[in-house]
C-alpha cells in the first residue's frame, strides 16, 4: 500500500526478461505443468495451464472475471476478503496512515542475456513489419516489441490497405496474444495430449484415405487469401483428389460474390478509387469502416473532404440506409429507408439513369422520389467521377444494379475497377457449407478438419450444423480458443497467434505480405500451415520452412527484386509487402440479362407494408463473435449505440413508438418458430419497419469475458436470409434488461424521458460546430460566435483577461487538431490509446456506474428530427488547457503544467481527491475507483507498455498526448543533436486514425499539419467561452448539400 | 446579532417583562447549584444511560465496518463516479462542520457580547462542537483515493523536495479545520478546569479523584487562579470569534473556487456561515431539549434559552433563504447558459424532489418560529429543529450533486446514488457523535458549575459578565 | 482531606508542558532523518551478488572503459548489463578455473542468465534515461560515485527526488565536458568557475522550468 504499487513492467526485470529470452520460459512454470500432464491425463475439462498448475493467480482469477472488476462487489460473499482478514483490517485500518511513511524498495533482479542478440538494445523497442489478418484479408502492420514482448500494433505506411492506419481489430489483436483464455495445449476429448499423439491417430486414417482418393476428407476454413495456404491446399487436393475444401466465412459479403458472378460473369472483386469520386452514393454501405479496403477508402475519402479556407473543395456523399452506419453519419444527404425501400430506391435510380426499366412495387415516398431525381442528376453531371457503392450485405439485385449504374456512369476503370478475386479459389460460401452439411448427414465424411472459424456457433441455424458435425468420424478443430466448435471436436489443436508464427496474406487489392513472429509461441500451438503439413507428410515442417519455401519459389513470379530470392524475401519481410503482387484491373461488362432480372426481382417483390425486416450485421466491435473474448473490444462502445458488453435489438424511434417499447425493454423476436429474447435499443436515425441485430454475442464457450454477453443472432439466421429477413414477430415480454451505454445513460436512469432537454442543451452549447460549404464560401468564419478572426486560443484576445503575464512557450508547444469533417467515429483511436497507455477495462457493472476508463472518448451527438437526425462524432481527449481548471485545485500538485504546455498528470503523487475531475469542464479525467489494473494474471503484465506507469487504485489518470512518445522523440533527437520535426512523433490516436481526422504537432512549428489546421478559420476550441485555452482544437463539420435539395421537401423535412 | 431579543442586552435589575423568564430559576444558592449539576456526574449511572450509550456504540461500529471495507476496496464502494466525483463524504463533511459552529459561537461571541443566558448551554454546545468537528474531520481523509497519503496535504519538509499546492482550497481547508479544532478544544478545556476541580473535591473514590485531579491541573480557586483563568478565557474567546466566520468561509471556497456552475458563486461564504450557525443551533436544541428533560435541568436551561436559540435560528434561517433566492437571481441575471440550466435542472431535473424537500425543511417549516408558542414549547421546537437538521444536509447534497451531475458537456452528464456504504459511513458518524456525547454527559459537568454559581442571587456572579 | 497528588507533581506538570515542545520537535527530527537514512535509501549498502564483481579491479586496475560492458549507455535509457558472453570474452583466457567465476562459466554453458541484484533501483514510476544524461555531459561518477574505488558495487547517492531535483534545478553545478563523462577522476577546474554555466549553454541543456516539469521523469 504505497507509491511503489504503481508498477511498470520495466524492461530488464525478471519476468519480462524471461520472455526477453524469446520465450525460453514463460511466467507460468511450464515444467511443473508438464510434470502434472505426464502424471495424469488431466481433469475432464480445463481452461488453461494455470488451472492445472493450480496457481493461486488462476484460482483468484477464476471467480474474478477478467477484467477483474466484472465481479467487483455487489455483496461481500463473492469477494476475496475473508472474515478474518476483515477483522485484521478493522484493527489495522485506523493506524494505516502512519505505517506508510518510509518504504524500502524490494530487491530487484537484473537478468541480462547470456548471448545478447545483435539488434536488441535493452530499453529501446524494435519494430517489425507484419500482417494483421481479419476475415481472411491482410492489413500491413508494424508491431512494437519491447525486449521481445509485442506490446502494440501500428499500421504500415507502405502497405496499400493500411497507409499507416489501423482499425479496432488490429489494435486489439495484441491483447489476444496474451489472453489467459487462449487454448494452451492440444486436447483430445478433454484430455491434454501431445502433437505426436495427434499425428499417430490422424496419419493412419489419412493414409487409408489417400488410397480412396481422400473421398472422406473435408477441410473447412474461412476466407483464405494466403498464397502459401492456397498452394498447400492445391498440393493436398492433388494428393486427395476426392477430398473437399469447404469455406464458411460468416460475415463475408456473400451476395457481392453472387452479384459479380451473375452480372460480370466471374467473381471479380471491386476496388474503389475514392480520390477520383466527386459524388458518391452509398446504398446502405459502410465502406469507410467495414470490409478489407475500409482503411484505404477512409483515407482516400477523407482526402476529398478535408476542407480548408485555402482548399474549399469537398466531395458529396449520399447515403440511403436502414441501420445508421459510420459512413452514413458523414453523408451530406442521408435518407433512412427500410431495406425493401432501399432496393426500391436503387431500382428507381437505375431507371432514372436508364440502366434498368420497371418501378418498385411499393411506390417511393415523395421525399425519396425527390432524392432519386437529385442524385441521378448529380451523378450524371459527374461521369467517371461519381460512384455508387452498394452494401456488400445488400440483396444481390441491388448490387447488380449498382454495378450497372457505375458502368453506365462511366466509372469503371476510373472510380471503380474490377480485379481477379483475391480470395484463393473463391466459392459461394453458403453453398459450400450447405454441401458439407449434406455430406456430413449422408455419413460421407471420415475426417473433418476445421481450420479457424467456429461453424458450430456461426453456421446458419437451419443447417443444424452442430448435429451434422458430430456425424464425422474424426473431428479436428484448429483455433485460438476452446470455442463452441472445439467442444464438439475430438481433437482441438491450439492455433498460433499471428504474432507467434509465420504466414502470409493478401490485401483487398491483392498485395501480398508476410506474417512474421515477434515472440516464440507462449503455448504449445501450431499454425494452419503446420497442420496442413500433416497431409503432405511434412509433419515436422515449421511454418517458417513452409512459408519461406513457397516464396523462394514464387518471389520471382511475383516480380520482386530480381537476383537472389533470399535477399528479395528479406526485403519483403522488411518492407512488409511483396512488390508487384497487387492484382491488375481486368475488364468485364455487366450483362443486361442479369440487370433485367435484378430489376424484375425488385419490382416483382410485394413488400407487406406492415412487415418488419430484421437486419443481421457483423458487430462493429466483436465482429462475427471471434473477438467476443477480447475485453478491449467488449468494452469499446459501439460507434452508433455506444453500447458496451452487449448487443441489442436496434430499432428506430418510429417503430419503438408503434410497438410501445422503450430502451431496455426485453422483446421476443420470432421468425418461423425461431425465437430469441433481446433487449431493445432505440437508435435515432434507424429506418422504420426494420430492426438490426448484431452478430457475435450470446456465445456459450468464449471464456469468462465473452460468455453469455448479449443475444445470439445466429439462432435466427437462416440460409435463405443471411443478412435480412422480412416479417419478423416482435412481442413485449414485460421484462427489462440493463444495457450499459457510455453516453446518455443518465437519461434512462433519471426515469423521465429527458432526451429533449439534453438535445436542446446540445444545440445551444454547440460542442460540435457545423455549417455548409456554400455558407463557408460566403463567410469563412461562420462557425465563430462573431465574425472576424478565427477564435484560436491565440486570437480570442481572451488571454488579455488576466492579471498575470502570459507564459512564453519558447521550445515546443504541443497541440492537437481534430477535423470533425472526416471523423467517422470508427473508434480505432480509442483502442490505440488503450493499448498505448495501459488503460484497464472495468467491466459492465462499472460502466453502468459511469466509471469507464477510456482516456479518449468519442462523443456522439444527434441534431434534429430523432427519426432522421444528423449524427456527429467528436473525439475528446484531454484538452491540455493552458488555463487548466484542474491544476489549481489539486492540493498536492499532482497535476501541473509542463514547460511545453502539457497538462502533466503525476500518478504517483495523486492522493485522489477527485477535485480536478469535478473542475474539468470536459470531464476527460478518469479515476481508479477500485483496483482496475489487473496485477494478478502474470501473462497480462507482458502486454503492458513499459514506458507508461500502471496506475493503482485511488489514482486519477488522463490523456497526456502520449508524453512517453514525446519524451522518447525529444531524447532521441537531442542525442542526435537536432530538434523534433514532423514525423518524429505521433500520438497513438493520431497514428491509428484512418482518415487523418486527428493530427498532433508543435504549435511553435508551422511545418506541422496541426499548426496549419489551427490557422484555419474552421478551427475552434471546445467551450472556448470558458477561456481554458485548450491545446486540442477542432475543425468545424461542414455539409456539402445538393442545391436542388435545399428547399423544403414534400414532408417539409430536410434531406 | 441584532436579531437576538435585544431586551436580553439590557443591564440586569430592570423590572423583567413577564414573558421573559429568567436564566436561572429562583431559589438557588451556589451550594445547591453545585449539588445539582455535579450530582449528574457523581451519582450512580442511570440505567437509561447504559441503553442509550450501548445503542450509539453499536451505530459507531457500523462506521468502523464501513470504513474498514473502504480501506480494503477503495472509494469505488461508494456511489461516486464520472462526473460526480464528490458524494456523501463531502456532503457529510460540510454538514458536520456546520453543526460544529454553534458551540464556538455561543461560547465566544455571546461571551464577548455579555449574553449571560449562554452560561447554561455553552459547555454543552462546545462539547458538541468538538465531537462534530471530529466527525467532520474524518471525511476529507476517508474520501481520498489513497487515504494513507493524506499527510501529503501538510507542508512538511520531505525527501521529494515538494510542497503542497497552496492555491488549492483543500489546503486552506486543512489549516482552517485543524486550527478550529485546536482552539475549540483549548477553549472547552480551559472552561472545564474549575469544574473539574469541584468534581475532584467532591469525588468519593480514588480513581475519579486522580482522574479529575489530573485534569484540573491543581486548581485551587485562588484569586490569582480566577484572574488568570478569566483573562485566558477571554483571550481564547477573542481568538475563536474570527474562526466561527473563517472556517465555513474556507469550506465554502472548496466550491466557490471551482468553475462548476452551481459552485462558482460569490454568495457562498456568507451563505455557508449563516447556514452553519442555523444548523448548529438546531442541533444544540435537538440535543438539549431531551437531555434537559432527562436530567431535570429545566431550572438551568430555561424556556428563555430555548427562545433565544430559536430566535437565532430564525434569523440565520432567513439569511439562508435569502441565499437560495439570490442564487436563482444570479443565474437569471448572469445571462450565463450554464448557470441558468443548472438552476433549472436543480428545480425541475431528476433531483427536483431533493430541492423541494430542502425548501420545505429549511425555508417553510422554520417560519413557525415566528410564533412564541412554538419557540417556548419544547416539543414543536424540537420537531422544527429536526426539519432543519435534515434540510441542511439536503442543502449540501443539492449543492454538491446537482451541480456536478450535469455540467458543461451533455455527453458527460450522469447520475449519482449513494450506496449502502455511503449510508453506513454517514449514519456511523452519527453513532460516533452520540457515543462521545454520552461519555461527556456522564463524566463531565454538562453545565458550567462555576459560571452558574455566578448567576445565583447575591454572588458576585451577577457582575461576572456585566460591565463594571 | 488528604492530598491526591504528591507536591512534586507541580514540578512534573510544569516541566512536561515545556518538555512537550522539545519532545515533539525531536520526534519530527528523528522522522525526517529516518526518511533519509541509508536504511531507507539503501545508500552505501552492498547487495548480495552471484559473483563478487569488482569495479575497482576492472576499471581502476585494468582500465576497462565503462562502455565495454554497459554498451547501451549512450543510446538507450538502460545502460545495459553485460551478457555473460562479454565476461567470457576475457575469462575464456584468464582465471579460467577460478572458483569465484563458476557461476559465470555455468551460465555460459547452461545458457541460463546470471541474476544480478539491482544496485541503483529507482521506483517503477520514475523514467530515467542514461543516453540523454551522457549526451548532456553528466558524468558517470556524478551519480554512481567513484566506481573505480568500489571493490563491491554500492549505491553512492540517496537517489531520492530531492537529490535528482538538486541537479535538475541547477545543472551547471554538476555538468562536465562531454569528453570527460567517462572519466572517474574528473574534478571541476578550480580556476574556471564559469565552466558549468558555459557548458549548459553549449550543450543546449533545457532551462530548469523544463527539467523540473513532472513529465520529464514521471509518465
Amino acid at each position: 500500500m504505497n507509491e511503489s504499487d504503481d508498477q511498470k513492467p520495466g524492461p530488464p526485470t525478471e519476468a519480462t526478461d524471461a520472455i526477453g529470452r524469446m520465450g525460453q520460459s514463460t511466467p507460468i512454470d511450464l515444467e511443473a505443468v508438464q510434470e502434472k500432464l505426464r502424471a495424469e491425463p488431466g481433469p475432464a475439462m480445463w481452461r488453461s495451464l494455470d488451472e492445472l498448475a493450480g496457481t493461486p493467480d488462476f484460482q483468484e482469477w477464476l471467480h474474478r472475471e477478467f477484467p477483474r472488476q466484472a465481479s467487483e462487489w455487489v455483496e461481500p460473499a463473492d469477494d476475496g476478503v475473508s472474515r478474518r482478514a476483515f477483522l485484521q483490517l478493522a484493527g489495522g485500518s485506523l493506524g494505516l496512515a502512519g505505517l506508510t511513511a518510509c518504504t524500502k524498495q524490494p530487491l530487484e533482479r537484473i537478468v541480462p542475456y547470456v548471448r545478447q542478440p545483435e539488434e536488441i538494445v535493452p530499453g529501446k523497442p524494435l519494430y517489425f513489419a507484419s500482417t494483421h489478418v481479419h476475415g481472411g484479408y491482410g492489413y500491413g502492420v508494424l508491431a512494437t516489441s519491447h525486449t521481445g514482448r509485442p506490446t502494440k500494433i501500428e499500421g504500415n505506411p507502405d502497405h496499400p490497405a493500411s497507409l499507416g492506419a489501423t482499425d479496432v481489430f488490429a489494435q486489439a489483436s495484441v491483447l489476444d496474444l496474451y489472453d489467459p483464455n487462449r487454448s494452451q495445449a492440444i486436447v483430445n476429448l478433454g484430455r491434454i495430449r501431445t502433437w505426436g499423439a495427434f499425428v499417430n491417430e490422424a496419419s493412419p486414417l489419412l493414409k487409408a484415405q489417400q488410397a480412396l482418393g481422400g473421398e472422406g476428407v473435408r477441410i473447412l476454413t474461412g476466407t483464405v487469401t494466403s498464397p502459401t495456404f492456397a498452394d498447400q491446399m492445391k498440393t493436398i487436393l492433388a494428393q486427395y483428389p476426392k477430398a473437399r475444401w469447404h469455406r464458411w466465412e460468416p460475415a463475408a459479403a456473400h451476395d457481392e460474390y453472387r452479384a459479380a458472378v451473375a452480372a460480370l460473369g466471374g467473381p471479380h472483386d471491386r476496388i474503389y478509387d475514392l480520390t477520383q469520386a466527386k459524388v458518391i452514393l452509398s446504398l446502405g454501405s459502410d465502406f469507410l469502416t467495414q470490409g478489407p479496403g475500409s482503411l484505404r477508402y477512409s483515407r482516400d475519402f477523407s482526402r476529398g473532404r478535408q476542407v480548408r479556407a485555402k482548399r474549399p473543395v469537398m466531395n458529396r456523399l449520399y447515403a440511403v440506409e436502414s441501420m445508421p452506419t459510420n459512413t452514413g453519419t458523414l453523408a451530406d444527404h442521408r435518407l433512412p429507408l427500410p431495406p425493401d425501400e432501399v432496393a426500391g430506391f436503387a431500382l428507381a435510380l437505375a431507371a432514372a439513369l436508364g440502366v434498368a426499366s420497371g418501378a418498385p412495387a411499393a411506390p417511393l415516398s415523395p421525399r425519396a422520389q425527390q432524392l432519386v431525381a437529385a442524385v441521378a442528376k448529380d451523378l450524371q453531371a459527374n461521369p467517371g467521377a461519381s460512384l455508387v457503392v452498394a452494401d456488400g450485405y445488400a440483396p444481390q439485385a441491388v448490387q447488380v444494379l449498382a454495378l450497372a449504374m457505375n458502368e453506365k456512369l462511366g466509372n469503371v476503370g476510373k472510380t471503380v475497377r474490377y480485379i481477379r478475386p483475391v480470395e484463393a479459389d473463391p466459392v459461394d460460401h453458403l453453398r459450400s457449407i450447405q454441401e458439407l452439411v449434406i455430406d456430413l448427414n449422408a455419413g460421407k465424411v471420415e475426417a473433418l478438419f476445421v481450420l479457424g472459424g467456429n461453424p458450430v456457433y456461426t453456421a446458419p441455424a437451419d443447417l443444424g450444423f452442430a448435429a451434422a458435425y458430430q456425424k464425422a468420424r474424426l473431428r479436428v478443430h484448429h483455433g485460438l480458443y476452446q470455442d463452441e466448435t472445439a467442444q464438439l471436436s475430438q481433437w482441438h489443436i491450439p492455433e498460433a497467434h499471428p504474432l507467434e508464427t509465420w504466414s502470409d496474406a493478401r490485401a483487398f487489392d491483392g498485395t501480398a505480405s508476410l506474417v512474421q513472429p515477434l515472440i516464440e509461441p507462449l503455448y504449445e500451438s501450431k499454425s494452419a500451415h503446420e497442420l496442413l503439413g500433416l497431409f503432405a507428410n511434412q509433419i515436422d515442417a515449421s511454418a517458417y520452412d513452409i512459408v519461406h519455401a513457397y516464396w523462394q519459389k514464387n518471389l520471382h513470379a511475383a516480380g520482386a527484386a530480381g537476383g537472389d530470392p533470399e535477399a528479395a524475401f528479406r526485403k519483403a519481410l522488411h518492407d512488409g509487402l511483396i512488390p508487384g503482387t497487387a492484382e491488375p484491373a481486368v475488364t468485364a461488362a455487366v450483362n443486361g440479362g442479369a440487370v433485367a432480372q435484378a430489376a424484375a426481382s425488385i419490382s416483382g417483390a410485394k413488400p407487406d407494408p406492415q412487415a418488419i425486416t430484421l437486419l443481421f450485421r457483423p458487430d462493429p466491435t466483436v465482429y462475427d463473435g471471434r473477438y467476443a473474448g477480447n475485453p478491449w473490444l467488449q468494452e469499446l462502445p459501439n460507434p452508433m449505440t455506444k453500447l458496451v458488453w452487449d448487443n441489442a435489438l436496434v430499432v428506430g424511434p418510429a417503430l419503438a413508438r408503434r410497438l410501445k417499447v422503450q430502451i431496455e425493454d426485453v422483446v421476443e423476436v420470432s421468425i418461423r418458430g425461431r425465437k430469441v429474447k433481446a433487449a431493445v435499443w432505440v437508435q435515432p436515425g434507424h429506418a422504420d419497419r426494420s430492426a438490426t441485430l448484431h452478430l457475435g454475442y450470446g456465445r456459450w464457450s468464449a471464456g469468462p469475458v465473452g460468455n453469455g454477453r448479449g443475444v445470439n443472432a445466429y439462432a435466427l439466421r437462416t440460409t435463405d436470409a443471411l443478412w435480412a429477413v422480412a416479417g419478423i414477430g416482435l412481442k413485449r415480454t414485460g421484462d427489462t434488461f440493463n444495457l450499459a451505454s457510455t453516453q446518455n445513460h443518465h437519461l434512462l436512469e433519471s426515469g423521465t424521458d429527458e432526451m429533449p432537454t439534453a438535445e436542446k442543451e446540445v444545440m445551444a452549447r454547440r460542442p460540435v460546430r457545423t455549417g455548409t460549404l456554400p455558407d463557408f464560401l460566403k463567410d469563412p468564419n461562420l462557425v465563430h460566435e462573431k465574425p472576424g478572426l478565427p477564435k484560436t486560443p491565440e486570437t480570442t484576445g481572451a488571454e488579455d483577461l488576466t492579471l498575470y503575464p502570459r507564459y512564453e512557450y519558447k521550445g515546443y508547444a504541443w497541440g492537437m487538431a481534430i477535423d470533425l469533417n472526416v471523423c467517422t467515429g470508427c473508434s480505432a483511436c480509442v483502442v490505440a490509446c488503450q493499448a498505448e497507455n495501459n488503460i484497464p477495462t472495468v467491466g459492465k457493472e462499472q460502466v453502468l456506474k459511469q466509471r469507464a476508463m477510456h482516456w479518449l472518448r468519442i462523443d456522439r451527438y444527434f441534431e434534429g428530427d430523432p427519426d432522421d437526425p444528423q449524427v456527429h462524432h467528436q473525439p475528446v481527449p484531454c484538452m491540455q488547457c493552458e488555463n487548466a481548471p484542474c491544476e489549481l485545485v489539486c492540493p498536492v500538485a499532482a497535476t501541473v503544467h509542463s514547460a511545453e504546455g502539457l497538462n502533466d498528470m503525476v500518478y504517483n503523487r495523486c492522493v485522489g481527491t477527485r477535485y480536478c475531475s469535478n473542475n474539468c469542464p470536459y470531464k476527460v479525467r478518469r479515476f481508479n475507483f477500485l483496483r482496475y489494473s489487473n496485477h494478478d494474471v502474470p501473462v497480462l503484465k507482458l502486454r503492458e507498455n513499459p514506458d507508461v506507469t500502471v496506475r493503482m487504485r485511488g489514482v486519477m489518470e488522463k490523456c497526456t498526448y502520449c508524453v512517453q512518445r514525446i519524451n522518447r522523440a525529444k531524447i532521441d533527437t537531442e542525442v542526435a543533436g537536432r530538434t523534433v520535426v514532423p514525423g518524429d512523433v505521433q500520438t497513438a490516436c493520431a497514428q491509428a486514425c484512418p482518415t487523418e481526422a486527428i493530427v498532433f504537432g508543435d504549435n511553435n512549428n508551422p511545418a506541422w499539419e496541426s499548426t496549419k489546421r489551427k490557422a484555419d478559420p474552421l478551427n475552434y476550441a471546445l467551450l472556448e467561452e470558458l477561456n481554458t485555452r485548450p491545446r486540442t482544437t477542432y475543425l468545424a463539420k461542414l455539409r456539402n448539400p445538393n442545391p436542388d435539395l435545399l428547399g423544403a421537401t414534400p414532408e417539409g423535412k430536410r434531406i | 446579532m441584532a436579531t437576538i431579543d435585544e431586551r436580553a442586552m439590557l443591564p440586569d435589575g430592570l423590572p423583567e417583562k413577564p414573558y421573559r423568564p429568567p436564566v436561572l430559576a429562583p431559589g438557588y444558592t451556589p451550594g445547591t447549584v453545585t449539588d445539582k449539576i455535579s450530582s449528574v456526574v457523581l451519582a450512580k449511572t442511570p440505567r437509561w444511560w447504559y441503553v442509550a450509550f450501548g445503542l450509539s456504540f453499536c451505530v459507531m461500529m457500523l462506521f468502523l465496518a464501513s470504513v474498514t471495507w473502504l480501506f480494503a476496496k477503495g472509494v469505488g464502494i461508494w456511489g461516486v463516479n464520472q462526473p460526480v466525483g464528490w458524494g456523501f463524504a463531502i456532503v457529510n463533511f460540510v454538514w458536520w462542520i456546520g453543526i460544529g459552529h454553534a458551540g464556538t459561537l455561543i461560547s465566544a461571541i455571546l461571551l464577548l457580547l455579555r449574553q449571560e443566558w449562554r452560561t447554561s448551554i455553552n459547555r454543552f454546545a462546545e462539547a458538541m462542537t468538538l465531537f462534530a468537528v471530529a466527525c467532520a474531520g474524518m471525511f476529507p481523509v476517508l474520501h481520498l483515493g489513497r487515504p494513507w497519503l493524506a499527510y501529503w496535504l501538510f507542508p512538511y519538509p520531505n525527501t521529494m523536495g515538494l510542497w503542497p499546492q497552496f492555491r488549492s482550497p483543500l489546503i486552506w481547508d486543512v489549516f482552517a479545520v485543524s486550527t478550529y479544532a485546536t482552539v475549540s478544544l483549548l477553549f472547552w478545556y480551559v472552561g472545564l478546569i474549575p469544574d473539574l476541580a469541584t468534581l475532584r473535591d467532591r469525588a468519593k473514590n480514588r480513581v475519579s479523584q486522580i482522574f479529575y485531579g489530573f485534569f484540573s491541573m491543581g486548581w485551587r480557586g485562588s484569586a490569582s487562579h480566577w484572574h488568570n483563568y478569566e483573562a485566558a478565557y477571554l483571550l481564547l474567546a477573542g481568538l475563536a470569534t474570527p474562526l466561527v466566520v473563517s472556517v465555513h468561509t474556507v469550506v465554502s471556497f472548496d466550491f466557490a473556487i471551482g468553475i462548476v456552475p452551481g459552485w462558482h458563486s460569490t454568495i457562498f461564504p456568507p451563505y455557508f456561515v449563516a447556514g452553519a450557525i442555523y444548523d448548529g443551533f438546531a442541533m444544540v436544541l435537538t440535543l438539549t431539549i431531551p437531555l434537559r428533560a432527562a436530567f431535570g435541568l429545566q431550572d438551568f436551561i430555561t424556556t428563555r434559552h430555548l427562545q433565544n436559540m430559536a430566535k437565532v435560528m430564525l434569523a440565520t434561517g432567513l439569511i439562508v433563504v435569502y441565499g437560495y433566492g439570490i442564487e436563482i437571481f444570479f443565474s437569471a441575471y448572469s445571462a450565463n447558459r450554464y448557470e441558468q440550466f443548472m438552476i433549472l435542472n436543480r428545480i425541475t431535473g431528476p433531483y427536483h424532489l431533493h430541492w423541494i424537500l430542502l425548501i420545505v425543511c429549511n425555508a417553510i417549516v422554520p417560519q413557525l418560529l415566528w410564533f412564541r408558542k412554538v419557540r417556548t414549547n419544547p416539543v414543536p421546537l424540537w420537531i422544527v429543529c429536526m426539519f432543519v437538521n435534515v434540510g441542511m444536509w439536503l442543502e449540501r447534497f443539492v449543492i454538491v450533486i446537482t451541480s456536478l451531475h450535469r455540467d458543461f458537456l451533455p455527453s458527460s452528464w450522469g447520475m449519482y446514488r449513494g450506496t449502502i456504504f455511503d449510508w453506513g459511513t454517514f449514519i456511523g458518524t452519527i453513532g460516533l457523535f452520540l457515543t462521545l456525547l454520552f461519555l461527556f454527559i456522564r463524566f463531565l459537568p454538562m453545565i458550567s458549575i462555576a459560571e452558574m454559581r455566578a448567576l445565583t442571587p447575591g454572588s458576585r456572579g451577577e457582575g461576572m459578565e456585566t460591565p463594571e | 482531606m488528604p492530598q491526591i497528588f504528591h507536591r512534586s507533581t507541580n514540578t512534573i506538570a510544569k516541566v512536561s508542558i515545556f518538555g512537550g515542545v522539545f519532545i515533539l520537535a525531536f520526534v519530527g527530527w528523528v522522522y525526517s532523518e529516518l526518511l533519509r537514512s541509508h536504511y531507507v535509501t539503501g545508500q552505501d549498502v552492498v547487495k548480495p551478488q552471484p559473483v563478487p564483481f569488482s569495479h575497482e579491479h576492472h576499471v581502476a586496475q585494468l582500465g576497462i572503459d565503462c562502455r565495454y560492458c554497459h554498451t547501451s549507455v549512450e543510446k538507450s535509457s538502460f545502460a545495459g548489463m553485460p551478457p555473460t558472453s562479454t565476461c567470457m570474452n576475457c575469462h575464456k583466457q584468464i582465471w579460467t578455473n577460478a572458483a569465484l567465476l563458476e557461476p559465470v562459466r555455468s551460465s555460459y554453458s547452461t545458457n541460463m542468465p546470471l541474476r544480478w541484484s539491482r544496485v541503483h533501483d529507482l521506483p517503477d514510476f520514475v523514467y530515467f534515461d542514461h543516453s540523454i544524461h551522457v549526451a548532456k555531459g553528466v558524468g558517470c561518477a556524478t551519480c554512481h560515485g567513484r566506481v573505480d574505488r568500489m571493490p563491491l558495487m554500492y549505491q553512492n547517492a540517496s537517489l531520492q527526488m530531492e537529490w535528482c531535483l538538486d541537479c535538475h534545478r541547477n545543472p551547471a553545478k554538476y555538468i562536465r565536458p562531454k569528453d570527460q563523462v567517462f572519466n572517474m577522476a574528473w574534478q571541476p577546474p578550480a580556476d574556471d568557475p564559469g565552466l558549468g554555466a558555459r557548458l549548459v549553454k553549449d550543450y543546449h541543456v533545457l532551462p530548469p522550468r523544463n527539467l523540473t516539469s513532472c513529465s520529464t521523469c514521471h509518465r
